[in-house]
C-alpha cells in the first residue's frame, strides 16, 4: 500500500517534468536565436579554415621598382597581413586606420593587392598613402585563394611561427581594431 | 508548323534550364574530365553569394575557383582531392553537402531523431487512451424515457 503511493507519487512528479519539457526547450531555443540575432553579427562572415595553421606559401612580385613579397619576409615575427585592392570601396574606407595602424606598431604591416593592376594598386597608394612595409601583386587572386580569401578587405595575424592566428573579414574599423586586432596582437607579441 | 513553334520553345525553355554560370573558355577539352568538373563545381559553395554553387555564381571569385578546379582535375586529382583542395583553404563550409561525421552528426540526425520521438510520443499517448477507455453506461430505464419524450417534443 505504502510502495504503491510512493510510486504513484513519483510518477506524477514525473510527469509534471514531463509538462515543463516544452517551456525548456522553449528557453533552449530563445537562447539559441538570441545568440545568432546579436546586434553587430553578420551571419554571412565566415571562421579562416586556416586558423592556428601555417601561413600559405607565396611569392609575389612588387609594385614597379619595388621589392616584392613573399612567405620568407613573414618568418621569425608577428605580422600583419591585409589583402586589398584600388577597385575595393570599403578599402577605401579602413584606409586611415591601417595608415594609423602602421604609424603606432612596431609589428610590420604587409600588403597584399587582390586582383589589380600593378599601375591601379601604386596609384591607390599615392594617392591615399602608403602604411605598408611592402606589397606583393596577387593578379591571378590565387594567393588570395590560398589564404581562403572570399572578399577583400580581408586582415590576417600571423605569429612568429609563421602561423595564422586571427582573420578579419571586411573593413576594419575602429571597434575592431582595439577589441579584436590589438589584444590578439599583443597574444602573439606584437 | 505549329509543332514546329512549339517544339522550338521546348528547346528553348530546355537550354534556359540548363543554362549555368560556365563560360566557353573556362571549359576543359576532355569531355570527360569536364563532366566531372561540372559535377563537382555544382557541390561547391560559391562563398561570395553564399547559397549558390560555382557552377552557377557569376561572381569573380566562382570564376577563379571553377579555373581552379579545373586546373586540378586535368593535372590529376581525383575527385575527393580536388575538393579537399578547397576545403583545406575554405572550410567544410564550401561544401554545400556537409559531410556526415561527429561534429554534424545532429544536423544529419536530429530531424528523423525527433520525428523518432514524437512517434513513440503519439504512441504511447494512443495506447493509454485506449486502455483507460471505457465503455459509456448504458441508460437507465428512466433515462431512456426520458430521451424518447425530448425527442418527440423535438417533432
Amino acid at each position: 500500500m505504502c510502495f504503491g503511493a510512493l510510486a504513484v507519487g513519483r510518477r506524477n512528479h514525473m510527469r509534471r517534468l514531463l509538462y515543463l519539457l516544452p517551456v525548456a526547450l522553449f528557453v533552449v531555443l530563445i537562447a539559441y536565436f538570441a545568440a545568432a540575432l546579436r546586434p553587430g553579427r553578420d551571419p554571412s562572415t565566415l571562421p579562416s579554415a586556416l586558423i592556428d595553421k601555417p601561413a600559405p606559401d607565396f611569392d609575389l612580385a612588387g609594385l614597379a621598382g619595388m621589392p616584392g613579397l613573399s612567405r620568407a619576409a613573414l618568418d621569425g615575427h608577428p605580422a600583419i597581413v591585409n589583402f586589398f585592392a584600388s577597385w575595393c570601396v570599403p578599402c577605401r574606407a579602413e584606409h586611415p586606420l591601417l595608415m594609423r595602424l602602421a604609424e603606432q606598431e612596431h609589428v610590420p604591416l604587409f600588403g597584399i593587392a587582390y586582383k589589380d593592376k600593378p599601375e591601379d594598386a601604386a596609384g591607390f597608394l599615392v594617392r591615399l598613402g602608403d602604411p605598408y612595409h611592402r606589397v606583393g601583386l596577387d593578379q591571378s587572386g590565387r594567393v588570395g585563394i590560398d589564404f581562403g580569401v572570399y572578399g577583400v578587405p580581408e586582415t590576417y595575424l600571423i605569429d612568429s611561427a609563421g602561423h595564422i592566428r586571427y582573420r578579419h573579414v571586411g573593413p576594419l574599423d575602429r571597434d575592431s581594431i582595439e577589441r579584436e586586432l590589438l589584444p590578439r596582437l599583443k597574444e602573439i607579441g606584437g | 508548323m505549329r509543332h514546329r513553334a512549339t517544339l522550338t520553345a521546348l528547346l528553348l525553355l530546355a537550354s534556359v534550364a540548363a543554362a549555368s554560370a560556365v563560360e566557353p573558355r573556362e571549359r576543359l577539352a576532355d569531355p570527360a574530365l569536364e563532366s566531372r568538373a561540372r559535377a563537382l563545381s555544382k557541390e561547391l559553395r560559391c562563398l561570395v553569394c553564399q547559397n549558390e554553387s560555382i557552377d552557377d555564381s557569376n561572381a569573380d571569385l566562382a570564376h577563379d575557383l571553377r579555373v581552379l578546379l579545373r586546373e586540378r582535375i586535368a593535372g590529376g586529382d581525383s575527385d575527393a582531392q580536388a575538393l579537399q583542395y578547397l576545403v583545406s583553404r575554405y572550410g567544410e563550409f564550401v561544401l554545400l553537402q556537409p559531410p556526415v561525421a561527429p561534429a554534424t552528426y545532429a544536423l544529419w540526425f536530429g530531424p528523423p531523431a525527433v520525428l523518432a520521438l514524437g512517434a513513440v510520443g503519439a504512441l504511447l499517448y494512443l495506447r493509454r487512451r485506449r486502455a483507460t477507455a471505457v465503455e459509456p453506461e448504458p441508460l437507465t430505464e428512466a433515462e431512456r424515457r426520458r430521451l424518447a419524450r425530448l425527442l418527440k417534443d423535438e417533432a
